[in-house]
């Protein structure tokens, strides 16, 4: 089991503001971090892979003490087990696809686990390009694909979708997961996009301005009661007409058109649930 | 007959204080891109200094400190058995530090350039700070340690005022080119000025062409 208990005064734009979160999380589980940009998310991942310091607090990985501050016990980054993959992916420009994932390997590491990472994320074709020829989605399998070469406890997702488009976007998604199931990871992903937690996230902790407000399942989180129905979709509402009564939500890529009863409630980037109760069938001709 | 000795001294001084600067500049550099300490602006502000200070100055206050009759020039003179007034070993260190700034700003610039998550995910894929500024970050800023190391081997090449004050004007060991050609206008020997002025024109400008034209080819299949 992960747990950890980190405070951190934060220096932001708006001021000092207090980080200060709590959490404990069971083996093979995918967590979902979802917040407001400023919210504190990119640094709880920073402070459990060591790269940044707490002020006060206590981490435990599987038994492991990382952190422990009242004892003194602070793991180097490197000793840490923990994978990163990095918003704008920190791929090694000097290096080709390979390259940056054998530099990933250990002392005495086989390094057989490179080749089948590159075939896990399809990264065969790319083998010996360098970073700056790639897409944003074959930047996004390699780092990937490096931060699992070490074959870490624990892997940290930093937005690591939030530049592509939604098409790459589902495609990625199915490779981390595939990733984590394979690797029996425990995964903590920083997104703020809804679709994209309820499709992966088994549990999501809600961060607003440094503490952790709610969490639970998506559903949970996300709809404070919880519409019944046959199938729901989830969406961001991407026009409201007054006059037709019409509320436009884009549901991956489709725009599906809602009659509603009151339109103020509504507006232009409010994330819905579109929902039906019953389906009507007609026999095609 | 042209003496092409201060030339071989003038390159060898280059040489010497380019390498010698190289390995103190990178972590030096390193240091002042990364660093928050209060000291950086004092530290940085110590590193230009050449660049704004008549060499004339630093001259002086090198003569007074290496000279033997001050503290600084006794000790090495007593420890070391050498005496940095007058000689080829003073004007190695004049021109270390009077070239300082040249070797420093670039890689700083460059180092300070490059995303700080990429030492952060080397780090996180378990390798030590030493390997991920040696394998990832000064690959990675390759044009840098090209302008750093050319800027410098040039600016040596052109001292004057420093090397004068420092090192005088003696044949076969201080009297490097820029010097020479000084001492031939001032004998009228205009035809000796002239041949070193003209190597000197044309070294220099082959050496910055080479960098400007290495540096824009690297930009180029970068954006390939």
């Amino acid at each position: 089991m992960i747990s950890f208990s980190i405070s951190k005064v934060l220096h932001t734009v708006q001021g000092k503001a207090l980080l200060d979160v709590m959490c404990d999380i069971q083996p093979g589980e995918l967590v979902g971090l979802y917040g407001a940009s400023g919210a504190g998310k990119t640094t709880i991942l920073r402070m459990l892979a060591g790269l940044l310091l707490p002020d006060n607090g206590r981490i435990s990985v599987g038994g492991d003490t990382w952190l422990d501050t009242t004892a003194g016990t602070n793991v180097a980054p490197q000793k840490r087990s923990a994978g990163f993959v990095f918003q704008d992916y920190a791929l090694f420009p000097n290096m080709t696809v390979k390259g940056n994932l054998a530099y990933a390997l250990q002392k005495g590491q086989p390094p057989a686990i490179v080749d089948e990472l590159m075939d896990i994320m399809e990264l065969r074709q790319l083998s010996g390009r360098y970073p700056e020829t790639l897409s944003g989605g074959q930047k996004q399998r390699v780092a990937l694909a490096r931060a699992l070469v070490r074959q870490p406890k624990l892997l940290l997702l930093d937005e690591p979708l939030s530049a592509l488009d939604n098409e790459l976007r589902y495609r990625l998604q199915g490779h981390i997961l595939q990733a984590h199931k394979r690797y029996g990871l425990t995964t903590i992903l920083v997104s703020h996009d809804v679709p994209e937690l309820f499709r992966m996230a088994g549990r999501i902790l809600v961060l607003e301005q440094g503490k952790i407000v709610k969490h639970g399942t998506p559903p949970e989180v996300f709809f404070n009661e919880l519409a019944g129905g046959a199938f729901q979709l989830v969406g961001d509402v991407v026009d409201v007409n007054t006059e037709s009564k019409l509320v436009a939500v884009l549901v991956y890529g489709n725009v599906v058109k809602v009659k509603v009863a009151e339109t103020e409630q509504y507006k232009q980037g409010d994330k819905v649930l579109v929902y039906s109760d019953t389906f009507a069938i007609k026999k095609m001709a | 007959m042209t003496d092409y000795q201060p030339f071989l001294i003038t390159f060898r001084l280059a040489l010497i204080t380019t390498a010698i600067l190289f390995i103190v500049a990178i972590p030096l550099a390193y240091w002042l891109a990364h660093s928050r300490s209060k000291f950086k602006s004092v530290i940085e502000t110590l590193v230009s200094m050449p660049l704004v200070l008549p060499p004339s100055v630093l001259g002086f206050y090198f003569l007074i400190a290496f000279g033997p009759s001050h503290g600084l020039g006794q000790f090495i003179e007593h420890y070391f058995n050498t005496r940095l007034v007058f000689s080829f070993g003073g004007l190695v260190v004049a021109s270390v530090i009077y070239s300082l700034p040249f070797m420093v700003h670039p890689i700083q610039a460059g180092l300070a350039g490059l995303s700080p998550n990429l030492k952060d995910a080397s780090l996180s894929l378990g390798k030590s700070k030493t390997d991920t500024l040696l394998k990832v970050l000064l690959p990675s800023i390759k044009p840098s340690l090209l302008t750093g190391l050319v800027l410098t081997f040039a600016h040596t090449v052109g001292e004057f005022g420093v090397v004068l004050m420092i090192g005088g004007n003696i044949p076969g060991q201080t009297r490097v080119a820029s010097i020479a050609i000084y001492d031939e206008v001032e004998a009228m020997n205009y035809h000796s000025a002239n041949i070193y002025a003209g190597i000197l024109f044309a070294v220099t400008f082959i050496i910055l062409l080479t960098v400007y034209f290495v540096n824009h080819r690297y930009a180029i299949t970068k954006n390939l």
